[in-house]
Order: structure tokens, then C-alpha cells, then sequence
């Protein structure tokens, strides 16, 4: 394996789990949005450096559709759906970011332990991007756990799918037609979600999910 | 013969970091005042200050102790110590092999100390309120400072910093995202530390968010042009800890000669020059943050001081 190339799968691959960890700090809802587009930016230079090292032309086909519907279409969709539902001034965290990195950290450090030890055989360069992929998994559904509003927890749900991308990049021979119909299928879950957005505001008049447990009589602290 | 040498190098050293210190702070200032469309003081005006603040008679509290006249000469010395035994220009000065960089934390905090104690001295509010202000700040800058020197310890093998800068200049070290994350964390830690804008705003005498400057309001004369060259020259010295770890092209070797040592100079003046820069630009673009968002934001640090010795485990050597 020549250094260079890994040194910069490395990079890109770190740098995706470094914008996850951004995500997590974020607490307003624009800024939230700006580094998603941000996260799936790194994930394009990422899968193209891919394919480029693995000399796998459909890859580009996959950080072409990343770049196009992950760092431009849907950020561009949020930005006007939080402007038409008039909550671009929310600021929603359960529990403090101190924590909230704190839990972070401690997942990635699972992620760590639990793919390195598992992959011993795998080449480094799978091996680590196997271990960035489950960080950015796990960072993905931590932020959807500790968001209150609902477009982000869509945003959060968005990123953990940049995970998913990320490792089935760096496992070898992963066909197209899985890409797209997974990139497609994120795509329509997008769309219902944001249907459902627009029916939660309407019913409750607020898209923070508590309003739902006061729904079912259950209330949450 | 060769110690002579080395010791006039590193007398040199000790010289251009004081010297250049105040230029430093004069060329920040001018570059945010020309970003904002104004004139600006000279460049050499911190200069002017400090010799007018030196010809000045010291007014003295009345209630004031031993501490408080003589913590301005210490936190000076300090610094100045702690700044000459960073390498600017050349790697393996005299100095340098009597501490590494976790001497350097200590120095600095020992200088934060005196600080502290010194705005408590005299017993205004002020200075009590900005000595609790900069103890929350460092119990959260020096713990992130110590990760970030563990990280490069671990990359490196050494806390030596001209062991460090020479490590970075060899092939091996690659890009490694532990590096860069280490960066990030360091230069946050660094804005925290000299109270730099969206932690602190030198420039202030607003007593809802002045820290260093609520410390040492009661410093006139000869006292203050101490503690305002320390300032300057803690500025300097974390822009050329981070210049030498992570730019450390062109540092000239151990007793390389004067050539090398010319081109040394030229570059450390650049890095200088393109690090006040940066700093000036980016202190124009943001806007100071509320005093207590600071532990989120050196929280942030922390953490990510943290995350850079984590992903050192999925680096080359796997």
C-alpha cells in the first residue's frame, strides 16, 4: 500500500468523522444544515478518492449523486422547509453538548475497538475506513437521540447514511445498482418525512416530538 | 567555542522574541483596522506605549502588597523564558534541551497564576471578577493543551520540541488526522489562551466581558509595560509553537551556520507575518461570544483533543 494513498483516504475518512462530531456541537438549525452539506461534501472527496485509488469507475457515479442530492439538493430542501415552518430561530438540544461530545467521543471509541478487532485480516485501508464508518454511524444516531425537533433528527438520520455510504465504499465491489437504489430509497424516506414534518406542524403546531408523547398521554420529563 | 556560540544564539533568540513581540500585536492591530476600513495606529506604536509607559510614575494602591509589584517582573520572566525555549528560527538551542513542551504548559501557568493572584491583590471587584473569569478558562485551555501535547508525544515519540519539529519535517509523518484535529484543538486553545476575540477582546474595557483586561486595570506605569509585553509575547510565542510543530520547514539545523540561519529567520518572519494575519482576519469575522459559552467552546477542544488521541489508533501503523 503506498503511503500517500492512504494518508489521504485517511484524511478524508477522518475528516468525515471530525464533521460529525461538528454536527454534534451545532445547535442552531441553519448551522446544523450548513455542516451537513459540509458532511456530505467530505464524503464525495472521499468516495472519489476512492475510486480513483480502487480504480472503480462506478464510484463516481456514486459521489456524483452524494454531491448532488446529499450536499445540494436536500440541504437546499431543509433550508427551505425550516424557513417555511418558522422555527429557523430553534436552538434544540435534550441534554448539554458538553455530554453530548462526551458520548460521542465514547462511541467512537467503541467503533474503534469493536472494528479493529474484528477486521484483523482486511487491508488497512478497508479496515480503517470500516472503523471511521461505524463512528459515523453511531455519531449519525446519537445526534437523532439527542434532537428534539424533527429536521434534525432528519438531518441525523441523513448523516448516518453518509456512513453507510462510507463503508460500502470501502468495501470492495460493492455493485451500482445497490448504490443507487439505497441513495433512491434516502431519497423518498427523505420526501415522506418532510410530508410528515408538514403534518406534525399542522396537528400540533410545532415540530418538537414532545408534543407527539403529549399526544399518546404519555408524557416524558 | 561551541558553547559560546550556542549561548549567542540563544541569546539572539531571547532578544528577537522581545524585540518582535510588540511588532506582532502592532501588525495585528493595523491589519483589523485596515479590514475594517480604518487608518490604524503605526506599526510601531505598541512600541511607543510601552517606552511611554516605562518614563511614567506607577500609582499604587494603597492596600497593595509585596505580590502585586512584584508579579508583573515574574509573569514577564516567565513568559520570556517559556518563548525562548521555543524554536523559532533553529531547532536544538542551548535552551531547548533543558525543557520540553509540557515546561512550557508550567511556565505559562505559573505566569496565569501570578496573574490571578496579582488582580486579586489589591481587592476591586474588578480584578477578583477577572480572576475567576480566567481560572474557568484555564481549567478547561490546559487540560485541552495537554492532550494536544500528548498526540504529538505519541506521533512524535518525544515532548522535545526541536525533537518534534525535526520528526515533522521527516517523510514519515505523512497526513494523519490525528495531526490535523491536534491543529484545530491547539489554535482554539490558543485564542482561549490570549484572550483573543470570541473568548475575550483585548481591545475592551466593557465590564461585562473583559477578562485579562478586568486582571490588570489596576497596573500602571512600568507594571502595566511589563504585563502588556508578556501579552504580546504569549502571542508570539503560541504562533510560533504552532508554527514550529506544524510548519516547521526552513528551521535551520544545530549550528548550521549563519547562511541557515538567515533563511531561518526570513521564514519564521513569514510564518509570523501570515499567522498574524490569519488571526486578524478571523477575528474580524467573528463576534465575541458570550462568556459563558467560552467552557462549551474549550469544551469542544477538550474533546477534540480527545478524538485526535483516539485516531491515532486507526493511523499507518495499523
Amino acid at each position: 500500500m503506498n503511503g500517500l494513498t492512504f494518508d489521504i483516504a485517511h484524511m478524508l475518512a477522518g475528516g468525515l468523522v471530525l464533521v460529525s462530531m461538528m454536527m454534534l456541537y451545532q445547535d442552531r438549525l441553519y448551522a446544523l444544515l450548513n455542516v451537513f452539506a459540509l458532511h456530505s461534501l467530505v464524503l464525495t472527496l472521499s468516495v472519489t478518492w476512492q475510486a480513483f485509488v480502487q480504480d472503480a469507475p462506478h464510484l463516481y457515479m456514486t459521489a456524483a449523486i452524494a454531491l448532488v442530492f446529499k450536499a445540494i439538493i436536500i440541504p437546499v430542501a431543509l433550508h427551505r422547509m425550516i424557513r417555511q415552518l418558522g422555527i429557523h430561530r430553534e436552538i434544540e438540544t435534550v441534554v448539554g453538548i458538553g455530554p453530548t461530545m462526551l458520548a460521542g467521543i465514547g462511541l467512537i471509541a467503541l467503533a474503534m475497538a469493536v472494528m479493529l478487532r474484528v477486521t484483523t485480516e482486511a487491508d488497512p485501508l478497508a479496515r480503517e475506513d470500516l472503523a471511521f464508518a461505524l463512528s459515523v454511524l453511531l455519531l449519525g444516531l446519537l445526534t437523532m437521540v439527542t434532537r428534539r425537533n424533527a429536521v434534525s433528527q432528519v438531518v441525523g438520520f441523513m448523516s448516518l447514511e453518509n456512513g453507510l455510504v462510507l463503508a460500502a465504499t470501502g468495501a470492495k465491489g460493492m455493485p451500482l445498482v445497490v448504490e443507487i437504489s439505497v441513495a433512491f430509497s434516502i431519497l423518498i424516506a427523505f420526501i415522506v418525512i418532510g410530508v410528515f414534518l408538514f403534518r406534525i406542524r399542522e396537528r400540533f403546531d410545532t415540530v418538537d416530538v414532545r408534543a407527539l408523547d403529549d399526544f399518546k398521554g404519555r408524557r416524558r420529563k | 567555542m561551541v558553547v559560546i556560540s550556542a549561548l549567542l544564539t540563544q541569546a539572539f533568540q531571547m532578544a528577537l522574541v522581545v524585540l518582535l513581540a510588540p511588532l506582532l500585536s502592532g501588525f495585528i492591530r493595523k491589519l483589523k483596522a485596515r479590514l475594517l476600513r480604518r487608518q490604524g495606529a503605526s506599526l510601531i506604536q505598541p512600541y511607543r506605549d510601552l517606552l511611554r509607559l516605562l518614563r511614567k510614575d506607577v500609582v499604587l494602591a494603597e492596600n497593595a502588597s509585596w505580590l502585586f509589584r512584584v508579579a508583573p517582573y515574574l509573569i514577564f520572566a516567565v513568559t520570556w523564558v517559556a518563548a525562548a525555549i521555543i524554536p523559532t528560527f533553529a531547532t536544538g538551542l542551548i535552551f531547548s534541551w533543558t525543557a520540553d513542551l509540557i515546561a512550557i504548559i508550567a511556565l505559562l501557568g505559573s505566569a496565569r497564576f501570578f496573574l490571578a493572584l496579582a488582580g486579586m491583590d489589591v481587592g476591586t471587584s474588578f480584578g477578583g471578577l477577572g480572576s475567576s473569569r480566567e481560572m474557568m478558562i484555564a481549567t478547561l485551555a490546559e487540560p485541552s493543551m495537554l492532550l494536544v501535547i500528548f498526540t504529538l508525544a505519541l506521533v512524535a515519540g518525544s515532548t522535545q520540541l526541536s525533537t518534534i519539529a525535526a520528526f515533522m519535517t521527516s517523510p514519515e509523518v505523512g497526513l494523519r488526522v490525528s495531526l490535523g484535529i491536534a491543529l484545530i484543538a491547539l489554535i482554539m486553545v490558543a485564542i482561549a489562551e490570549n484572550a483573543r476575540i470570541p473568548v475575550d477582546n483585548p481591545a475592551t474595557h466593557l465590564e461585562l466581558t473583559m477578562v485579562h483586561e478586568a486582571m490588570v486595570l489596576e497596573y500602571s506605569g512600568r507594571h502595566l509595560a511589563m504585563i502588556e509585553l508578556a501579552a504580546s509575547l504569549k502571542l508570539l510565542l503560541y504562533i510560533s509553537l504552532i508554527a514550529c510543530i506544524f510548519v516547521p520547514w526552513k528551521l535551520a539545523a544545530l549550528a548550521a551556520g549563519p547562511a541557515a540561519y538567515a533563511v531561518g529567520m526570513f521564514a519564521y518572519l513569514a510564518k509570523l507575518a501570515v499567522g498574524g494575519a490569519l488571526l486578524a482576519l478571523f477575528e474580524t469575522a467573528t463576534a465575541k461570544m458570550r462568556i459563558f459559552r467560552v467552557p462549551e467552546f474549550l469544551g469542544a477542544a477538550l474533546m477534540l483533543g480527545l478524538l485526535a488521541t483516539l485516531l491515532l489508533f486507526v493511523s499507518r501503523s495499523l
